[in-house]
């Protein structure tokens, strides 16, 4: 019985220890794991949307909350005016799931300027080609807003990557969601950056 | 057979080196030696993994109840686990990404746990210290060696820190082979081969 109970008290008090532990260097470590996560999977794309921008599009971020869901903005500086944002969304239906797309809007001329794939678990040589080939995503550079970016295939503009319709739907489903956020939001976005015209 | 304290750290580096005399914790060693800087930093986690955790299995070896001993073992080196892991995260991000699933399998590393009971359990402080270092050292020594074969084989060239170095020259055809998973189970092969023929005289 005593031999239990000790049983029950040493690895108590060590799981509690090891909690603690964990817990503290866990808190200690959030912020900069989530900068070097931003800088190291979604820093790629970000930086390629907005390539020449002036300032540094992963510190100068800006959340908004519209109801439950909170949007994460990046903004590029360019010629000392913050024209364009992007963000993150979720293509829906992938071959492998859920392909991650940072869509970049130019704020001003209300049109796109770019996309890049962050994360996918796509089939590499066929849908990984969304990340790799840089001419699939440069479909989608100066489309305007007004209508859906559609493949070819549902009567659209995009040519789909070959052997990947699926992983290419994904990504304009992705891109039509950035945008109807970007829409319902713009009224704040504007105001939130105005604070970065310098 | 009583060690010097000497030989309580050299054992690790030699005689009970782990992957290749043990021929123990082979999952990393097979798996993670695709180039030196990988095997490295893998070897580098297991290393603080093994001294943490016999410098604190060896202080607590006389709290420990026998019947719940493996429990905590696993308690104190998953802790020490998840503390290299977030660490990493925080500082090293590229090579998390490159070792992956790898470093949180340190949990169920026969080294770490295998020293922890015959070792850490049964001997001082110090002696379960040097004992962590030498064979973590030991193991991270196998890695880069290991390592160095398949990538020099398989690629021509030895990057470390992200600069890779040209050994071979560009007429070097890559026998690509070596840094696929097939290749480490030859290259592994050929090394214990080599280490027992060494070890013969």
């Amino acid at each position: 019985m005593r031999e239990m109970i000790k049983m029950l008290i040493v690895l108590t008090i060590l799981a509690t220890l090891s909690g603690g532990l964990l817990a503290a260097i866990r808190d200690g470590t959030k912020e900069r794991i989530e900068n070097q996560v931003l800088e190291f999977v979604k820093g790629p794309a970000i930086r390629s949307i907005l390539e020449g921008a002036t300032n540094d599009p992963i510190v100068d971020r800006f959340q908004i909350k519209d109801g439950d869901v909170e949007y994460t903005f990046f903004v590029g500086v360019m010629d000392g005016e913050p024209s364009a944002i992007t963000l993150e969304r979720f293509g829906k239906g992938g071959y492998g799931g859920d392909v991650g797309l940072m869509v970049g809007i130019d704020t001003k001329d209300d049109k796109l300027v770019g996309v890049g794939v962050t994360t996918h678990a796509e089939t590499p040589g066929m849908g990984a080609k969304a990340k790799t080939d840089p001419s699939f995503v440069a479909q989608f550079k100066d489309l305007t807003l007004e209508d859906p970016v559609k493949v070819t295939v549902d009567g659209g503009t995009i040519n789909a990557i070959s052997g990947a319709t699926l992983t290419s739907r994904a990504v304009c489903s992705a891109t039509n969601d950035a945008v109807s956020v970007y829409k319902k939001l713009k009224p704040q976005l504007t105001e939130k950056l105005k604070e970065f015209n310098k | 057979m009583a060690r010097s304290i000497v030989q309580e750290f050299t054992k690790g580096l030699w005689n009970e080196v782990p992957p290749f005399r043990l021929v123990l914790g082979l999952c990393p060693v097979l798996a993670v030696t695709k180039s030196v800087e990988n095997g490295i930093g893998m070897g580098v986690a297991t290393t603080f993994v093994l001294v943490c955790s016999n410098v604190l299995v060896s202080s607590l070896r006389k709290v420990i109840p026998a019947k719940v001993r493996i429990a905590c073992f696993i308690v104190i080196i998953a802790t020490f686990v998840t503390v290299v892991e977030l660490v990493m995260q925080a500082f090293a991000y590229p090579l998390f990404l490159k070792l992956g699933i790898f470093i949180p399998l340190i949990v169920v590393n026969c080294i770490v746990l295998g020293r922890s009971e015959a070792f850490a359990s049964k001997n001082g402080i110090f002696r379960s210290l040097l004992d962590g270092l030498g064979m973590g050292i030991g193991f991270t020594l196998s890695l880069s060696a290991l390592a160095a074969v398949r990538e020099l084989l398989g690629t021509g060239d030895l990057t470390i820190w992200e600069k890779p170095i040209q050994v071979f020259g560009p007429s070097f055809q890559p026998f690509s082979f070596m840094v696929e998973a097939p290749g480490a189970f030859v290259a592994l092969g050929l090394m214990l081969c080599v280490m027992n023929m060494v070890g013969k005289k």
